[in-house]
């Protein structure tokens, strides 16, 4: 058998161009199909995720200032208000880190501004320093609208540059009730610190002082967000849906215009640094409260330059920005004898019909006390001690109070040596003198503070000495005098409201303290006070002797050397049933009948002018 | 049946129309996806200048749709020439090819950021666009020249220096299309038969250069590729937030066609409206695609490609002679590569290049130039025996 020999049949080859062409489309399939694949990852499986994220890109959020709330006086006029204005911005984010660009940005910036590089590199710096990280750096404000046209014009030159419409406080009334009102400003690192769970941001503005710090919760509202449709440049291509900002309340001040008017006119003629306090003695709202010399609030609302800080502070100009009516502290003289009546009689010391030979000089332990000019007043029982203003009567009975701490119970009765706790940041607490503290201060301070002696309780009598009291604590402890015996917390706010009207929530009156005080006693002293107003012979009736309304008034001379004598009154009216009490005071204003009570004066008459006309419908006169 | 009893038309009038036009002889289906890609370019140009997409103005629609029409004349024209007799003009075209690049340095004019451009009358011609398919046809006729000259390892040599010549020239003025050059010349190597060894041998060689030039040589302080140019190249790797930046721009591509989801978003497509995407009409035309008509738009697009991919490739067999199918070869790579590259950008996993996408990018070289290429295709099918089966569609 022949075995036919396996020939290997030639295995096929593939000629080259297929089997190249097979790895030239394989190749090519591959790549095909990585871009398929990864195109269906991306559009497909992460769609969602990258759309969003491009929703995200395209929009801008912007906060819109939220106009802040009005502060109104209690019959509705507007003491503060709000205007626009075209605030020219820079936005940080945008601003070139290196210093030549950044340097041509400031000079182009400058140019349109009408200033130089340096200026706004200043504004720059000062922003960088002072507020918080990412607030836009506002270069100008009340900006001119040919600026403002130029640079909308020119956007695209200067994409840095924002001009955004800001609100900016306005004052109907000028500067009345300047020192009550406060200011805003922007906010700062600190406050953002401070104020976690205010919802601050930057760029936002903050009430600073007075009112608008106290209130500014209420005030401030909240801000609205709009979203901005923008480009990869930034440019604004639409707007989207947005949450409206919500305006703040409006803050109604328990402030009587008429009375707060007559006030500070009636002061500013006097032309000397003063204040006043006129109070509602039933339940602490403040009709009027005012500091003379006083100043514009709306320079606030501009960048201040150097030289108005300067001025603001300046002693020789009487420091405009001090409040005196709750900052000042002062000796305030014969005004406090009503306390020191209260006190000797409240401990036996004295009693009302008790008469005191008035020499005009009395000398108790070796040193002599005098009456202002060492006029005699011959024999003077309580009330006439009040409406003569004997000195002589209340050193004998700073004399007898003496070792005791009978005069200092009954001025912290009244609410002295404490702050009153009103509702506007700066008030002092005053001082009222006890040996104790006297000693103490001068252990460690010898040369300054002298020895307690019989002498310091001598003074404290009469209202001087170490003693000292803000006007607006005077009028606390009038009003408690004219109440009968509650120490009342003053109160500037009566209600909240929204921006409708709607009153969202009142004042309630807040009795700090209370004493006891014997209406027979309290009556005495109220007549002793009415006699010195409108009595032939009292203090003050070339002033208050015509005044058709029954006053109960002392004035007061407190010696302050080296200065010259300051002048206080106080006031409450009508007597029988009192309702107001008011304190003025008058720095080197001499006796307190020539420059004090006339401006009291003027506050009574304006006060009951009005009541006048709201009772007889706007046509009455007190005279 | 009525229709059965009329008379029955006879073919010869058709094949009569397409020759007296012609036609006759093109492989439709390449012609389909070539005549697709450019309307999809239209369209989606026309579409973005109508909903004002930032930088997209009407004129580049109808620029583009003149560039291609002249590149469907030029693609007939060529298609009637045999393909054959640029072999033998291949030192001509070789010359040509590197003249008219040289020709950038002296009198080019800057573009996007490199000069690659001669200003011409009435037109700016980027010559190595042209120089593409010019390199595809030169080289492929070296191939034959030299077939059977020389050890393999010789051959395999010469070829690379006469594709590498021209690509390192065009790489001084355009990183992206030198890149082009560079692959063309492989795949016409891949057709050719160069053994895979020295295939293998090549690309280390490649690695390392690239690793040389990219990582040691800026490590020794003597950076070869532009700051621009490395950054990027490297990019796509992390991608910035940081506006202005390369990374950023491609990431945003990438966010613009991740939102246009299955369906896209039409005129609602605000990364490309808006700016965000960068060169919306040219290198990044992929993505305003992708975003406006979604992944159905985007995949009709690269379902095109393939198409063309894959009737370009189908030449290699169906070649006549072996110059086509090294042509053919070489085209095919070109457009894949190109393709792979632009759009791989846009998704967010190749560099930054400037690679246009092919007949979809705006730009008239790049337009007049691919439908060359179709023309020189449809002339190997033309002489190719499937198109003496059947004259139109086989």
């Amino acid at each position: 058998m022949r075995i036919e020999p396996v020939i290997p049949r030639p295995r096929k080859k593939r000629s080259l161009p297929s089997r190249r062409f097979a790895v030239i489309g394989a190749v090519g399939l591959i790549l095909l199909g990585i871009l398929f694949f990864r195109l269906w990852s991306l559009q497909i499986v992460t769609g969602d995720k990258y759309l969003a994220e491009a929703n995200q890109n395209r929009t801008r959020e912007v906060r819109v200032p939220a106009p802040r709330g009005r502060i109104l006086d209690r019959d509705g006029n507007v003491l503060v208000d709000n205007r626009t204005s075209m605030a020219l911005q820079l936005d940080p984010i945008e601003i070139p880190t290196e210093p030549a660009e950044r340097r041509e940005l400031f000079t182009r910036v400058g140019e349109v501004l009408g200033n130089d590089a340096d200026w706004v590199r200043r504004k720059y710096l000062d922003s960088i320093e002072n507020d918080p990280p990412g607030s836009p750096i506002t270069l100008d404000r009340d900006v001119d609208d040919d600026i403002v046209y130029y640079l909308q014009e020119h956007q695209a030159e200067f994409p840095e540059v924002q001009v955004n419409r800001i609100f900016v406080r306005k004052y109907p009334q000028g500067l009345l009730a300047a020192h009550i009102l406060g200011s805003i400003g922007e906010v700062t690192a600190e406050d953002l610190e401070e104020n976690p769970d205010k919802d601050l941001a930057a760029g936002d503005t903050l009430g600073k002082t007075g009112i608008e710090q106290t209130y500014d919760d209420e005030l401030r509202g909240s801000p609205g967000d709009t979203r901005l449709q923008v480009d990869s440049t930034g440019r604004i291509v639409s707007q989207l849906p947005s949450t409206m900002p919500d305006p703040g309340d409006s803050i109604r001040l328990s402030i009587n215009e008429d009375v707060q008017v007559a006030g500070e006119t009636s002061l500013q003629s006097i032309g000397l640094p003063g204040a006043f306090v006129a109070m509602d003695v039933n339940n602490g709202q403040v009709l009027g409260l005012g500091s003379n010399p006083t100043f514009d609030p709306s320079i606030f609302t501009r960048p201040l330059t150097q030289k108005q800080v300067d001025d603001l502070y300046d002693e020789d100009l009487g420091a405009p920005l001090f409040d005196r009516a709750i900052g000042g502290q002062y000796p305030v003289g014969s005004i406090f004898k009503p306390i020191t009546a209260l006190a000797g009689l409240d401990g036996g010391y004295i009693s009302p019909s008790d008469v005191v030979n008035d020499a005009g000089t009395i000398t108790i332990a070796d040193q002599e006390f005098d009456n202002a000019g060492k006029q005699a007043h011959g024999p003077v029982d309580l009330r006439r001690s009040l409406e003569v203003s004997s000195d002589v009567y209340y050193y004998l009975l700073g004399a007898d109070m003496n070792g005791t701490r009978q005069l200092q119970d009954w001025a912290g009765n009244f609410g002295l040596g404490k702050a009153t706790g009103i509702d506007i940041p700066g008030e002092s607490e005053g001082l009222v003198p006890t040996p104790k503290w006297l000693n103490e201060a001068h252990k460690e301070e010898p040369d300054y503070y002298d020895p307690w002696v019989i002498g310091q309780n001598i003074q404290f009598a009469i209202g001087q000495g170490y003693f000292q009291a803000s006007p607006l604590q005077m009028a606390v402890a009038y009003s408690a005098l004219g109440n009968g015996g509650s120490v009342l917390k003053p109160q500037l706010y009566l209600q909240t409201e929204d921006a409708a009207g709607r009153v969202l929530k009142e004042a309630e009156p807040e009795v700090v303290s209370s004493f006891e005080m014997d209406p027979a006693y309290r009556q005495d002293i109220m007549d002793g006070l009415h006699d010195a107003a409108q009595a032939p012979e009292g203090t003050s009736y070339k002033v208050f002797g015509g005044f058709p309304v029954k006053v109960a008034g002392k004035t007061g001379t407190a010696e302050r050397q080296p200065k010259a004598d300051q002048a206080w009154y106080a006031a409450l009216a009508p007597a029988d049933n009192p309702e107001i009490a008011v304190i003025v005071t008058v720095e080197e204003g001499g006796f307190g009948a020539d420059t004090a009570a006339p401006v009291a004066l003027q506050i009574l008459q304006a006060y009951f002018d009005k009541q006048a006309k709201a009772v007889s419908g706007g046509t009455g006169s007190v005279e | 049946m009525e229709s059965s009893r009329l008379p029955r038309q006879a073919p010869e009038p058709r094949l009569n129309l397409l020759e007296r036009v012609g036609l006759a002889g093109m492989d439709g289906w390449l012609a389909f996806s070539a005549l697709g890609l450019l309307a999809c370019s239209l369209y989606t140009l026309y579409e973005a200048s109508a909903a004002n997409i930032v930088g997209a103005p009407e004129q580049y629609v109808q620029r583009q749709a003149l560039y291609g029409l002249v590149g469907i004349v030029g693609m007939i024209a060529v298609s009637r020439i045999d393909y054959s007799r640029f072999r033998e003009l291949r030192v001509g075209i070789y010359t040509f090819l590197c003249a008219s690049i040289f020709a950038v340095f002296a009198f080019g004019v800057a573009a996007r950021g490199s000069t690659n451009s001669l200003e011409l009358p009435f037109f700016t011609f980027q010559p190595a666009e042209l120089g593409k398919l010019l390199l595809i046809l030169a080289l492929a006729g070296f191939v034959i020249d030299g077939a059977r000259r020389g050890s393999e390892g010789q051959r395999t040599i010469r070829i690379l220096c006469l594709g590498l010549v021209p690509t390192g020239l065009v790489l001084l003025q355009d990183l992206g299309t030198s890149l082009v050059f560079a692959g063309i010349t492989f795949a016409i190597m891949v057709a050719a038969g160069v053994r895979w060894s020295h295939l293998a041998a090549i690309g280390v060689v490649l690695a390392a250069f690239v690793a040389f030039v990219l990582v040691a040589l800026p490590a020794a302080g003597t950076p070869v590729l532009k700051e621009y140019q490395q950054e990027r190249l490297t990019s796509f790797l992390s991608p910035s937030s940081d506006i202005g930046d390369a990374g950023y721009q491609q990431n945003q591509a990438k966010v613009g066609i991740g939102a246009g989801g299955t369906t896209g978003r039409g005129d609602q497509a605000t990364q490309s409206r808006f700016g965000f995407v960068p060169e919306r009409h040219t290198d990044f035309i992929f993505a305003v695609v992708a975003e406006r008509y979604g992944f159905v738009g985007a995949a009709l697009v690269l379902s095109l490609f393939a198409l063309l991919f894959w009737r370009a490739l189908r030449l290699m067999t169906l070649s006549k002679n072996f110059y086509g199918t090294l042509v053919a070869a070489g085209i095919a790579a070109a457009i894949i590569f190109q393709v792979f590259v632009n759009v791989g950008m846009n998704l967010g996993i190749m560099p930054i290049t400037g690679i246009p996408l092919p007949l979809m990018s705006y730009g008239g070289s790049a337009i007049i130039s691919t439908f060359l290429m179709i023309g020189v295709l449809q002339s190997i099918h033309i002489e190719s025996h499937a198109a003496q089966r059947s004259p139109w569609i086989d």
